[in-house]
């Protein structure tokens, strides 16, 4: 395969290679934490997940077709604004959705799966009716365009290393909020023990409503950020849902440094395999190895050690 | 459809029926065409479909909810344009057309079973309908046995051709060939990356592709790849595509995956005035969702762009819009659609029937010279000849024609030494 290209050639390509690799990994950890908050902390089965992220999508069209129109000169930085709004929008339809549906399927956690894939169709058929069944081009500011020329031969997509940064920023900030501030401490109280965490003075409502809403707005947030790299339509948030699910469930539910692990371990294989083999055969053979290891470890690859 | 009797109307509901009915006399002042005039019924429909002596019945099924609804919305809007155009020209054999419409909801069991009801239930005249290669194969069967006629409108992989059915989109051989012809010659193209979507149209056009650029045009394909449906993630192959250099991009990508592949081209520094990029898949209702910036300077291989410049097209394309809103746009199986409804009429005119096997007979040879590509004519094989354009895509998302084959060019569904 290699015989024909020189060293330097190669020596780019593997270079760029490995950044095709980081920023699948930076995907994958932005569609999933989300989820891994919802999932893995309260044990909701959100099978709309993907809708939120699309909601945050067509926020950042909106925003984008209202800066177009009304203060064209600030479209360069529109993309920022869109990302706001777009948390506030997927995290207040989330407390919402918590507040009318999830709360009462605490108990029955099997039937938040049916449930949430219930309200998945319907917020499809919902954008479906208001913004048309026909996908919608976001249009980017220029400067996120394009690529960054590292060296002659190699080149580095722009948005990736927007998307790059922007996980990373996120990440950091979740972690903080979970492990260390006072609101995330109540959090794992109540994934823990729900009983002892109301018995001492613990809103836990409170605290179900907000979780639910956080991991809904980070949804939102990356759905605005894969306006760059997909589609926005109203069933695109398909295309994201059984990655997600794969990459929270392989990590372990309950953690956020194995959803971390696992979209690492699964975006080296697959776009690694890709460059060597093909598209449908590297999904294939990523598939394999996760089910092979969860045949292995039934608790994905971080669990936390709990009392049974 | 309810089959009790009038009850006298003893609803609130019958205040406003009333008051409807008051305005009747208005409506039926303005000028319209009068239907009733036709050849009696009996003699036109023998095998006991849904034709009066003032109406006829067709379907139309599409997807109107689920993934394709994305794709089916330009061919529904097509055809009720169509049927309200032949309508208002004085319908067909003097006969209102009427449509049912089903949704087959972008599952290919549902489109089969509701064709069925189409047929058996409702005795519909002709089916407007079906949109990807999964949604025609289940409904084939269906239309075979209870003899209905479908209008199918997309370009597709070939390899089928039914007494039941009129494949108004071009089949692949039609499509391609010319197109890679073009690009041989025109940019001195001996290289070709192949990427498409995984599924059957993409692989059999692949491989006509690959059989025609080896064996015809003495080129050589230096990578084919193929993306599960609804992949987002190209970085890799757009990797090997930078590696290998090819001449040309060949691609068949379809759906959410054609925006994210157009995108991270874009974003991978691959400059399309220099790279050529030849696509199959995307027309102007796929640069809607893609953005013309991010696919300007490709070439598209089709049969029809919004943008043509003929008399046919200048009447079509403003009462498309008049219809269904100034932004809409129009690709080319929205086009092909609309032939749909065109087509059925003539050959019923032509047959001076109804009746699907007379129709089925009539077809081969009807010419429609009013289509907005121009001039069609049904082939025995019931295909349409029609030429083959390649246009460039603008940055305004439609696209400049570039170059059209000077002849008609015949579907081949079964091509010999390509299979």
């Amino acid at each position: 395969m290699f015989g024909d290209y020189s060293i330097g050639d190669l020596g780019s390509i593997f270079v760029m290679q490995g950044f095709a690799g980081l920023i699948l990994f930076s995907v994958y950890v932005l569609m999933a934490l989300g989820l891994a908050i919802i999932f893995g902390q309260m044990g909701v089965i959100n099978m709309a997940h993907g809708e939120f992220m699309i909601l945050g999508a067509y926020v950042t069209w909106m925003t984008s077709s209202l800066f177009q129109s009304y203060l064209p000169s600030l479209f360069s930085g529109y993309f920022f604004l869109a990302m706001i709004l777009a948390f506030i929008a997927s995290g207040a339809l989330g407390m919402l959705v918590e507040w009318g549906l999830i709360r009462h399927l605490y108990k029955r956690p099997l039937d938040t799966l049916l449930a949430t894939w219930g309200l998945s169709l319907i917020l499809q058929q919902t954008y479906r009716s208001v913004f048309g069944a026909r996908e919608v081009g976001v249009e980017l500011p220029q400067w996120m365009l394009g690529s960054l020329k590292v060296t002659d031969s190699i080149e580095v997509p722009i948005n990736g290393v927007f998307v790059m940064g922007l996980t990373v920023l996120i990440t950091i900030v979740v972690s903080y909020v979970l492990y260390k501030s006072r609101w995330g401490r109540q959090v794992r109280a109540v994934v823990q023990n729900r009983i002892m965490a109301g018995a001492v003075g613990i809103n836990t409502e409170k605290v179900d409503r907000y979780t639910f809403g956080l991991g809904c707005g980070i949804a939102g947030v990356a759905g605005s950020a894969f306006t760059m790299i997909g589609s926005t339509g109203p069933t695109s948030g398909q295309l994201y849902i059984v990655d997600t699910f794969l990459v929270v469930v392989f990590g372990g539910a309950a953690s956020l440094l194995g959803t971390i692990a696992s979209a690492f371990s699964i975006s080296q294989t697959q776009s690694t395999l890709e460059f060597f083999t093909s598209g449908s055969m590297a999904k294939v053979l990523t598939l394999l190895a996760v089910v092979g290891i969860l045949m292995l470890r039934p608790q994905g690859l971080f669990a936390l050690k709990v009392r049974k | 459809m309810s089959d009790e009797p009038n009850r006298g109307l003893q609803s609130p509901l019958r205040r406003k029926l009333l008051m409807g009915a008051a305005a009747l006399p208005l409506v039926s002042i303005l000028p319209r065409p009068s239907f009733g005039a036709g050849p009696a019924t009996a003699t036109v429909n023998t095998t006991g479909l849904a034709v009066t002596d003032t109406e006829v019945t067709v379907g139309i099924l599409h997807s109107a909810t689920g993934t394709m609804a994305i794709s089916e919305t330009g061919s529904i809007q097509a055809e009720k344009l169509a049927i309200e155009q032949i309508n208002a020209a004085g319908g067909v054999l003097g006969r209102k057309i009427k449509f049912i419409q089903e949704d087959g909801a972008s599952d290919w069991p549902t489109f089969a079973e509701k064709a069925k009801k189409l047929l058996v239930n409702d005795k519909v005249a002709a089916i407007m309908g079906c949109w990807t290669s999964a949604s025609r194969k289940a409904v084939l069967p269906v239309m075979e046995q209870y003899n209905g006629m479908l209008y199918y409108p997309t370009f597709y992989e070939g390899l089928e051709q039914s007494k039941n059915v009129i494949y108004t989109g071009q089949e692949a051989t039609q499509q391609i060939l010319a197109g890679l012809n073009w690009i041989a010659k025109e940019k001195g193209a001996k290289s070709f990356f192949f990427i498409g979507s995984d599924y059957i149209w993409p692989r059999t056009s692949n491989k006509i592709a690959r059989k025609h650029v080896e064996n015809v045009l003495k080129g050589k394909v230096v990578g084919e790849e193929y993306y599960a449906l609804g992949s987002t993630q190209f970085n890799s192959v757009i990797n090997k595509i930078k590696l290998t250099k090819p001449d040309v991009i060949f691609t068949d990508v379809v759906g959410g995956s054609n925006v994210a592949f157009y995108k991270q081209l874009k974003a991978a520094g691959v400059d399309l005035s220099k790279q050529a990029l030849l696509t199959i898949s995307v027309t102007e209702d796929e640069i809607d969702g893609i953005g013309g910036e991010n696919i300007a300077g490709a070439y598209a291989c089709m049969k029809y762009f919004q943008s043509l410049d003929n008399a046919n097209n200048k009447t079509f394309v403003p009462a498309f819009k008049k219809l269904w809103g100034e932004k809409t746009v129009i690709g080319d199986v929205t086009q092909a659609a609309y032939l749909g409804p065109w087509l059925w009429k003539l050959t019923v005119e032509k047959a001076g029937s109804f009746d699907i096997d007379k129709i089925a007979a009539a077809s081969a040879g009807v010419e429609f010279k009013d289509a907005p590509e121009g001039y069609v004519r049904i082939h025995e094989n019931h295909h349409l000849w029609s030429k083959t354009r390649v246009g460039r895509a603008k940055l305004d998302g439609q696209f400049e024609l570039i170059f059209e084959t000077a002849d008609l060019i015949e579907p081949d569904p079964f091509p010999k030494g390509y299979q």
